[in-house]
């Protein structure tokens, strides 16, 4: 392995006021203040954001893990969770 | 910047129907008035479980069990979305929990009231969701971004709740003459606590006028108990049901129904205190968290004793 490797760093967009933070992508830096500069130089060259989050890579828990073709099964089955699995008169705008 | 220049630029935000953001700079009652609505909501939200929870074992066929279990977990989960977004606004969970178990936080009222039969199931889904959703699509354009976006995903869920609600009702009001019976005396009961939910008249809501200027809220609480009134008279008249309102008729003048006056007296005695359940809500809440403390003391303790091992793993 290359000694010397800085940190890996995720870093998360708000296109604009009242949107969620986005994953725009990732880079490799020292602390959260670099991380953050170079966030913006770049990927809000061309004012892609209003706001940026850097987050440390391995503190991202991820639920691709192995054997996790379960790990969405339960929620399947239930059709009844959505508005379309009743029968109701579509003019009364339920 | 100085406080007008951050006055401003907050005056500037909220006339421009742009969103405020966790780390922009707010008025302070701009906050708590958030803080307050906001965990007042979540509250609502987690209290209003109760009454439904009340049948989940009596569900009369197994579809509807299943169907009343992930609503009632629908409910929780919007609890959290609400408790998540507020503590955006710096204050802790524990601090919104106390002020609901010590009786300082309010929550919705209709809740205070009980569930005597499976058509009162129905009736919640129909008109308590019914007049719920009308609220949040509403808030949906809120000014703050946080609560505007748990608010967009809330209501793409709360659909199905109304649905299954008027779905019982349907079914109830097709079937035997006391299962009409039924579904009428739910109404009956349901019926003006929901004209409730909206709260006081606007001329007599004095945080409501701050708060539509700051555009937390978006409608007045007489237009949206209004937009609900108009809705309902239909579907009810599918139902075959009879809202329990001897005033109530299309104004055509106004294109709207009238209704009958609204009985505030009850909704203060209620808020106060005086409702049916008021008390078992609470102690069903204290109850809950005061016997799952040990679980989350468990969960601690293991977390602990894990991230310890794995350090001497290391080492």
């Amino acid at each position: 392995m290359l000694k010397g490797h800085l940190p890996l760093w995720e870093v998360f967009v708000r296109g604009r006021r009242g949107l969620d933070h986005k994953h725009i992508g990732s880079l490799h830096a020292s602390d959260a203040g670099q991380a953050m500069k170079s966030a913006r130089d770049t990927y809000t060259r061309r004012q892609e954001g209003v706001s940026i989050w850097v987050v440390r890579a391995e503190d991202i828990h991820a639920s691709q893990f192995e054997n996790d073709a379960s790990f969405f099964d339960p929620a399947e089955d239930k059709v009844y969770r959505h508005p379309t699995f009743y029968e109701v008169p579509e003019e009364l705008k339920l | 910047m100085s406080f007008t220049d951050e006055q401003c630029q907050f005056d500037a935000i909220i006339e421009a129907e742009e969103k405020i953001e966790p780390r922009d700079w707010m008025p302070e009652k701009y906050r708590l008035n958030l803080v307050r609505q906001m965990s007042q909501h979540a509250h609502s939200e987690v209290v209003g479980q109760l009454p439904e929870g009340n049948w989940i074992g009596r569900a009369p066929t197994l579809r509807r069990k299943a169907i009343l279990l992930a609503k009632v977990q629908d409910e929780a989960g919007h609890g959290l979305y609400l408790y998540s977004a507020a503590e955006t606004l710096g204050v802790s969970r524990e601090e919104m929990m106390n002020d609901l178990l010590i009786g300082k936080a309010k929550y919705a009222s209709i809740f205070n009231y009980p569930t005597l039969t499976w058509a009162d199931v129905g009736a919640i889904g129909w008109l308590v969701d019914g007049a719920a959703i009308v609220n949040q699509i509403s808030l949906c354009r809120t000014s703050y971004g946080p609560y505007a976006r748990a608010m967009v995903k809330i209501c793409k869920e709360e659909s199905f709740h109304m649905r299954q609600g008027y779905e019982i009702m349907q079914v109830l009001t097709g079937g035997s003459a006391a299962q009409k019976a039924m579904a009428q005396d739910a109404l009956n009961r349901w019926w003006w606590p929901t004209l409730m939910m909206f709260g006081p008249h606007d001329s007599e809501s004095a945080n409501s006028q701050q708060s539509m200027k700051w555009k937390i809220k978006r409608q007045s609480n007489d237009e949206l108990r209004q937009k609900f009134v108009d809705q309902t008279v239909k579907q009810a008249d599918h139902l075959g049901l009879a809202i329990p309102d001897q005033d109530l008729k299309w104004n055509e003048e106004r294109g709207h129904y009238d209704f009958g006056p609204i009985d505030w007296e009850e909704f203060t005695r209620v808020v106060k205190g005086g409702g049916l359940c008021n008390d078992a809500r609470l102690e069903a809440r204290r109850t809950a968290n005061d016997e799952g403390q040990w679980v989350k003391d468990a969960l601690m303790s293991y977390a602990e004793k894990h991230s310890k091992s794995d350090v001497d793993q290391v080492a």
